[in-house]
Parts: C-alpha cells; sequence; structure tokens
C-alpha cells in the first residue's frame, strides 16, 4: 500500500499554546483515516497547517512521497488535497456547476465555459452517483446534497485526498449513511479521505485507522478493527469516562409548563414555528430532536420571551402568560440555557461575577438602593468557580478569556444556582469537549432528580437518547410527534426528522 | 465597612493581574499625541518653522501663566461636558453626535431662564437656569433616543441633522424673537448678575462650570462601575441580547441613556451661556459637540480620563493663539494635531494585528 500523505513531526505554537506538538500522521492511498480528538485538541489547526492556512513552526509534509512546501490553499489544491468545511461555501443564488467553477479560469477567458464544466459535473456524480444536476440552484438542495455540492468542487479540482471536518453535524442519520457510502465510493475510486470528527460512532462505522489527538499530541494511531469507542474515549480524554447515564426511573409529576398550538413568525414573517404543543412536568425531561434549522430557535426564544409569538398559548405553573418576559419567567422560576453562549449566554467582555448576576443584579441579593454589593458579587463568583469547577483563578477574569466549556459552566453556575422549576436547555453541549459534555448532561440529569421539568432541545440524536425520558421530533417548525425513550428505533425517528409524521 | 475590605481586595488583585494592560491603556493615548506632534511637526517644518519653537508657544500659550492656564481651563468645560455626554451614550452602544445641537437648544433655555425672574436669589436662579438647559438638551436626545430603541432608526444620522435645526433655530431667535431690542448685533439681552455663574479663582474668569465638570465625571465614574444602572448600561453597550436574555429592558434603557447624555450636553451650553458669553450669540460655540466625540475616544470612554482629554483639546485649542501670533502658524493646525492623536489611538488596537500578519508575511517570504 503507498502512502500518499504524510505529515512528520509537525509542531504549531501560538503565543500562549502549543497546538500541535510534533505530530505524525500517514495516509494511505485508498484509506479511512479518522482524526479523533475533542475541541481544542488541535484538529483543525493540523488541517490548516495541511491546507496551508497556517504555517507549522516545525515538520514537513510529504504527499507521494515528494516534500512539498503548502504555503496557501492554492498550493493545497495543486497538491490533490481538497477540504470540504464543516460550514459550506457556497453560493446559494448560484447554480451547482456555477458554485463548482467559482474561482478558477476558464478555458474561454473573459467568458465563462458553463457548457464544458456542466458535462464535467455531470460525470462526476454520475461516476460516484451523487445524484446531483448541475442546473439547480443551490439554495433549493437539501442540506445534504449541499455538501455533496462541496465534495464535487473538490472533485473538479482533482483532489485524491479529501479532508472532511465534522461532515456529519448538520445531517440527519439517513444522510448520515448516505454520506458514508459515497464516501466508501470515492475510496473505492482511489481516493484517500481524512475525516476530522469527535464522535465516536462515525470513526467506527466509517475509519480504516484512527488516530486519536490529545492536548496536541498523538495520543496513539490504531486501526478500527482492533478498538472499541470504549477505548478510544480513554485516548481522547485521557481518562475513563461514562458515555451511558445510568438513570432512575422517571416519575413525572405535576404539568409545570404547557403550550398550546404555538406559532411564531421569523425575522422574514414566515411560519418557523407550526401548531406546537407540549405539556412539560415535573421530574422528566423532554427532548426536542430535529436537524438544524428546523425551527428549534424560534420555538425556543418564543417560550423564554426573547421572540413574540403570533398565535397559541404558553401556560406556566398553570397561569396563561400574555406577555412573556426574561424578568418575568425568571421570577417564575425558569431557567434557559440559551443555544449561543458568546451572543446570548454571556456579556464576554464581562467578568465571571457579572456574568453570574446577569440576572439577579437588581434583587436585594446583590444591591440595595442602585448600587451594587461589590463584596457580596464577589464571594459568589468565588463559590461558583469552586462548585461549578470552573477553570479560573479568579472571578474578576472576562468570559472572553475561558474556554467554552468553562463558559458554558458560567452559564450552568448561574442557571442552576436558582434551583429553577423549569429549565430550558437549548444545544446545552454544542461546541464542548467530552468531558464538559458530561458535566453538562450529569447536572441536567441531577436537576430532573430533583424534581424540575427539563426541555432540552438539541440537534444531537445521541444527547437526546442519552437524557430525555421522552423525544419530540421537530421538522420544518411541527412536531411530527412524541414518542417515549424507551426501546427507540433509530430508524422511526430519522424519518420524522426528515419530515414523516409518526402514524398515531 | 466590609464593602470597604473587599473593594481594596479587588483593586489588588486587579492590580496584580493586569498591571501591564492597565499601563498600556494609560500609556496608549500620551503616545498617540506625542505620535501625534511629531507627525503634526512634518507640517510645521514645511511652513519653514522650527516645530520646537512652535511647540513652545503652544505651550506658553496653554499653561504659561495663571491667565493663560485658566483660559485652557475654561475651553476644557464644555469640551468636558459633552465629551461625558458621549461616553454616556456610546458606552450604551449608541452614538449621540448631537451633542452640539443638544448645547444650542440647551443655551436657549437658560438664557431664557437667565434673563427673567429678576429679584431671584443665586442660590436658586443658577440651578434654575442650568436646569431648563439640561432639560431641552435632554428632551431633545430624547427624540433620536426614541427613535432608535423603538424603530430602529439611525441614531447618527438624526443627531447629525438635528444639530443644523438646533444651530439654525438659535441664529432665528437672536435674529428675532428675542434679540435685545434697539440693538445692532443679532444677540438677547444679557443675563442677569443673579443667573451668572460665579468665577471660583479671583482674577480669573473660570467660571463654576469647572466644578461640574470635575463632579459630572466622578459621579459617572461612580454610576458606571458602582451600580446596576451602570451595571445594564456597560452590558447593553457590550451584548444588548445578552442583556435582553438577563431581563434587561435595553430599549428603555437606551432612551434614558440617550436622555441623560442630552442633559449633560445641555449643562455644557447652559454654561457657555451663563458662565463665559453671558448673552445667547449666533455661532457662540464651534464644534464643541464634535471634538467631544474625539475626546471621549481619546479617554476611551473612561469619564476620568474625559478630563485629562478634554484638557488637552483645550488647551490646544487656546495655545494655538499664541502660536499663531508668534510663529504664524495658523491655529487650524491644532486640528491636525488633535485628529491625528485620535488616528493613533485608534490605530493602536489594531496594532497587534497588523504586526502579526507582518510577522506572518516575513516567515513567508
Amino acid at each position: 500500500m503507498t502512502t500518499v500523505l504524510k505529515m512528520v513531526g509537525i509542531t504549531k505554537r501560538f503565543p500562549k499554546v502549543v497546538a500541535n506538538e510534533n505530530v505524525t500522521i500517514e495516509l494511505n492511498k485508498g484509506e479511512i483515516l479518522a482524526l479523533l480528538g475533542e475541541n481544542g485538541a488541535g484538529k483543525s489547526t493540523l488541517m490548516n497547517c495541511l491546507y496551508g492556512l497556517y504555517h507549522p513552526d516545525e515538520g514537513e509534509i510529504f504527499i507521494n512521497g515528494e516534500p512539498v512546501k503548502i504555503n496557501c490553499s492554492e498550493d493545497a489544491i495543486k497538491h490533490g488535497i481538497g477540504m470540504v468545511h464543516q460550514h459550506f461555501m457556497l453560493v446559494p443564488e448560484l447554480t451547482v456547476t456555477e458554485n463548482v467553477i467559482l474561482g478558477l479560469k476558464s478555458h474561454r477567458e473573459p467568458f465563462l465555459d458553463l457548457k464544458a464544466a456542466e458535462k464535467v459535473v455531470q460525470e462526476l456524480s454520475d461516476r460516484y452517483r451523487f445524484n446531483v444536476n448541475p442546473r439547480a440552484k443551490v439554495k433549493d438542495l437539501p442540506v445534504g446534497i449541499q455538501q455533496r455540492v462541496e465534495i464535487l468542487k473538490t472533485l473538479y479540482r482533482k483532489a485524491d485526498i479529501l479532508i472532511l471536518d465534522e461532515a456529519t453535524a448538520v445531517l440527519t442519520p439517513q444522510e448520515v449513511e448516505e454520506l458514508f457510502q459515497i464516501i466508501r465510493r470515492l475510496t473505492e475510486e482511489g481516493k484517500s479521505i481524512l475525516i476530522i470528527t469527535h464522535k465516536l460512532d462515525e470513526v467506527m462505522a466509517l475509519a480504516d485507522r484512527v488516530t486519536v489527538l490529545r492536548d496536541g499530541k498523538v495520543a496513539g494511531t490504531v486501526a478500527k478493527k482492533d478498538t472499541n469507542p470504549k477505548d478510544l474515549a480513554r485516548m481522547m480524554v485521557g481518562r475513563e469516562v461514562f458515555l451511558n447515564f445510568e438513570r432512575k426511573p422517571c416519575t413525572p409529576g405535576e404539568v409545570l409548563m404547557k403550550v398550546e398550538h404555538l406559532e411564531v413568525k421569523d425575522k422574514q414573517g414566515v411560519r418557523a414555528v407550526k401548531d406546537i404543543s407540549f405539556e412539560l412536568r415535573a421530574g422528566e425531561v423532554l427532548g426536542i430532536a430535529g436537524v438544524d434549522g428546523n425551527g428549534q430557535i424560534e420555538l425556543s426564544e418564543a417560550i423564554t420571551g426573547l421572540m413574540p409569538y403570533s398565535g397559541g398559548k404558553i401556560y406556566i405553573n398553570g397561569q396563561e402568560q400574555h406577555h412573556i418576559n426574561p424578568r418575568k419567567l425568571l421570577e417564575a422560576g425558569v431557567s434557559h440555557i440559551p443555544q449561543d453562549r458568546h451572543r446570548t449566554g454571556l456579556v464576554l467582555e464581562f467578568t465571571i461575577s457579572e456574568n453570574l448576576i446577569l440576572q439577579e443584579f437588581y434583587t436585594s441579593t446583590y444591591s440595595k438602593n442602585g448600587v451594587l454589593k461589590q463584596d457580596v458579587i464577589r464571594s459568589h463568583g468565588e463559590k461558583m468557580i469552586k462548585d461549578y469547577q470552573i477553570k479560573a483563578t479568579d472571578p474578576s477574569v472576562t468570559a472572553r478569556t475561558l474556554s467554552g466549556g468553562n463558559q458554558q459552566k458560567i452559564i450552568l453556575a448561574r442557571e442552576l444556582n436558582r434551583k429553577p422549576k423549569i429549565l430550558i436547555a437549548v444545544q446545552p453541549t454544542r461546541g464542548l469537549d467530552i468531558g464538559a459534555t458530561e458535566f453538562v448532561r450529569r447536572q441536567l440529569i441531577e436537576q430532573r432528580d430533583n424534581g424540575s421539568a427539563v426541555l432540552l432541545i438539541s440537534t444531537e440524536l445521541e444527547e437526546i437518547l442519552s437524557i430525555a425520558d421522552r423525544i419530540a421530533v421537530i421538522h420544518e417548525g411541527e412536531f411530527m410527534g412524541i414518542i417515549p425513550n424507551e426501546n427507540v428505533d433509530i430508524e422511526e425517528i430519522g424519518l420524522m426528522m426528515a419530515g414523516r409524521k409518526k402514524a398515531s | 465597612m466590609s464593602s470597604k475590605i473587599s473593594l481594596e481586595d479587588k483593586t489588588q488583585t486587579t492590580k496584580v493581574g493586569f498591571n501591564w494592560a492597565s499601563l498600556i491603556k494609560i500609556l496608549t493615548p500620551a503616545l498617540g499625541i506625542l505620535a501625534g506632534a511629531l507627525v503634526g511637526s512634518i507640517v510645521i517644518v514645511a511652513k519653514g518653522v522650527n516645530p520646537v519653537t512652535a511647540y513652545y508657544y503652544l505651550l506658553e500659550g496653554a499653561f504659561g501663566s495663571l491667565d493663560n492656564f485658566t483660559a485652557s481651563l475654561i475651553k476644557s468645560i464644555p469640551l468636558g461636558l459633552t465629551g461625558l455626554a458621549v461616553a454616556l451614550s456610546y458606552k450604551a452602544g449608541i452614538f449621540n453626535i448631537g451633542c452640539e445641537g443638544q448645547l444650542y437648544l440647551a443655551a436657549v433655555g437658560a438664557t431664557v431662564v437667565g434673563t427673567s425672574f429678576a429679584g431671584l436669589p443665586s442660590i436658586i436662579h443658577i440651578p434654575l437656569a442650568i436646569l431648563a438647559g439640561a432639560l431641552l438638551g435632554g428632551l431633545y436626545a430624547l427624540i433620536p433616543g426614541i427613535l432608535k430603541a423603538y424603530k430602529g432608526f439611525n441614531e447618527i444620522v438624526i443627531t447629525m441633522l438635528m444639530n443644523y435645526i438646533a444651530i439654525y433655530f438659535v441664529s432665528y431667535l437672536v435674529q428675532g424673537p428675542i434679540k435685545m431690542p434697539d440693538q445692532f448685533y443679532p444677540q438677547s439681552a444679557p443675563i442677569l448678575e443673579s443667573a451668572r455663574l460665579p468665577f471660583i479663582i479671583p482674577g480669573t474668569r473660570l467660571h463654576a462650570g469647572f466644578l461640574i465638570v470635575l463632579a459630572l465625571a466622578v459621579l459617572l465614574w461612580w454610576v458606571f462601575n458602582k451600580t446596576t444602572f451602570g451595571f445594564q448600561i456597560r452590558g447593553v453597550g457590550l451584548n444588548q441580547r445578552a442583556m435582553e436574555y438577563g431581563g434587561t429592558n435595553s430599549k428603555q434603557l437606551l432612551v434614558k441613556v440617550m436622555f441623560l447624555s442630552g442633559c449633560i450636553a445641555g449643562i455644557a451650553g447652559a454654561g457657555e451661556i451663563l458662565g463665559v458669553h453671558m448673552r445667547l450669540l449666533e455661532n457662540f460655540s464651534v464644534n464643541v459637540g464634535y471634538d467631544a466625540i474625539a475626546v471621549a475616544l481619546l479617554a476611551d470612554l473612561n469619564p476620568l480620563g474625559v478630563l485629562l482629554s478634554a484638557l488637552f483639546f483645550g488647551s490646544l485649542r487656546n495655545g494655538a493663539n499664541s502660536m499663531q501670533i508668534s510663529t504664524g502658524i495658523p491655529t487650524a493646525f491644532v486640528t491636525i494635531v488633535q485628529a491625528l492623536a485620535v488616528l493613533f489611538v485608534v490605530m493602536s488596537a489594531g496594532l497587534p494585528r497588523i504586526l502579526k500578519k507582518w510577522r506572518r508575511m516575513k516567515a513567508n517570504a
């Protein structure tokens, strides 16, 4: 077997951290290598070095045995490297072909040669069975197909080595399966694939070999057949992790929150939430599953007072709410972990202490006659740092200086310390590493065990399956059904996520 | 008592943790001013004058004697007040470019009250006249505030356009309705003695507005850093959405801030009438409200820093005359130095990024 790509002894230092330290990876022709690691383990840095966006301080890159120097992405493309980014780089208004040739010189400058390009795109699509219409506008295509357009772009540029960065993040289970088939087909045709991921299931389903990164160093490289998820998790985190929680049986109590026929219009006036109804009881976790962008944001913002709703009723503790606003909810015992901690959950330039009192600064605990009680605020910050294991030396450092996991812990500390009766958590573990994810999920379950009602909105199906008691699936702003989380058929949930209503 | 101890604690840790950063924060504007002066000397040399001589006369004119120094302070007072007004609004994320207009309209209020109510004791008449100015300034700023907060209008455009309305409104008033009868010049009747701001240093014209700007700067610093109101102002300025999520009514807050900002700008206008001109005139103030933006930015929106940067701008304005008389360098030259200083300070924020890019380019080459 020939080695197509070799990165040897790559070291990349940033002012405060060493992002990659003496990292060596090897990719063979026709194989799928998974680069596994937590957020911040150095996966992206390594790939950016390969793609010419960063320049390693030390180390060498060999392609087909030849040492190469990659200074920019054009160099990378010239050497046959293609990258499929997690966030698509497509122009929605343009057709597939137009997107594919964007940035390339045409054969007939200064005129476009769309016909010739279209033919090539069609051939590539047929050869790998992509089922992509070269003339379709990208904005009309489902996410899964848009991703294929991204892959087409790299193939059109004659890439032999494809890097896929967190490629499954936006896909339904079925779309993931189709993507896997495409990737396998590509390797059969002699392409070599590097997938970057933090999902263990993905590695086990797809990869031939795995290189695990931890804290910027290679924690090990193993063949898939010689390993299992538990071992991989241990390599990734450096200690034993508990992927499945022991959950006590659910003992639902009274209804704390009730939503009836809720309708929400988004900023463009389009109905983003249509006729959603549910009940949320004390002592249960209701999970709302669904692919990103199916009305989850609008639903969560409407029930937390960040966005007006155009129809339906919301009851909290049995009382109908007419004008929901965040402070009224707070006083009614509702906590909210928002989906975007940078934009909504935190004032990044505020200190930890200040972020901890974002809602309650006006209460008599933290102020008197409009003057803040600095000593109370500070000691509260110190206590929360201890109680919630926030990695910070001092409560007077700004939230911006902390890692994503520790920022999320500030929000958790603030929202849970109030002992909420109702907790609305939206994507509470997005972007967090395994350790922090485990911490957050444990906290959610603890809330439920203490008799709170938890509404969990998440696009990570695995998260919903591991902690929810009941699962609602949302598709284009509608509930496709609500099912108990017992012996769940993933296939069924996948179909619901894709828009098939559950037969009732 | 306990709160006092913890305050000391806090300053201590800040000192240990952020010594370097705070030093840079203080040094940056000073270096910006120095760099502005240095680059400005190119213009002086081009005029065939020795820059050292020119700056000597500039400093001499600004600080050379008690008279010169107090004259600088007098020029700094409206700059400091409007600088505070801008700092307050911008801290909350709303840009009040309308200080000039608020100041002019406030002058009308102060003049009307200051020329009526003969027989009132000073202790009532002065505050009443200032209050009238502050209130008019505040109400005038309320219009763009409400339009911005509730209708999403661009406050920069509105406040700027409203400046012209106010300035020409004053011209109209002093040419007609409140013009002093039997007077050739377009100006109002003089302010009554009982409403004039007292001079605080005997033999100079430094008026009590100086004390007002000092007090307001300290008050504003305290509000920003110690009160729930200041907490919300800073929070909304940094991340309005997060504060709304936290239960703050940011729209209401922006309107309040705009009103207060207008009030402070209004006090500047009242001070100019009651302490300097003693009557309402056309164009009695030139671009103070615009320089205020530079004053606030140079101070990084810190109210105490505003005092220093207002002094810098005020002394430049004042010293420019003596420089022009002695060396022939026109007074307009100081606006070059002002602009350069602000440019350098603004640039310094982007400097680390530029350096990094430059280093990377060098590494690649």
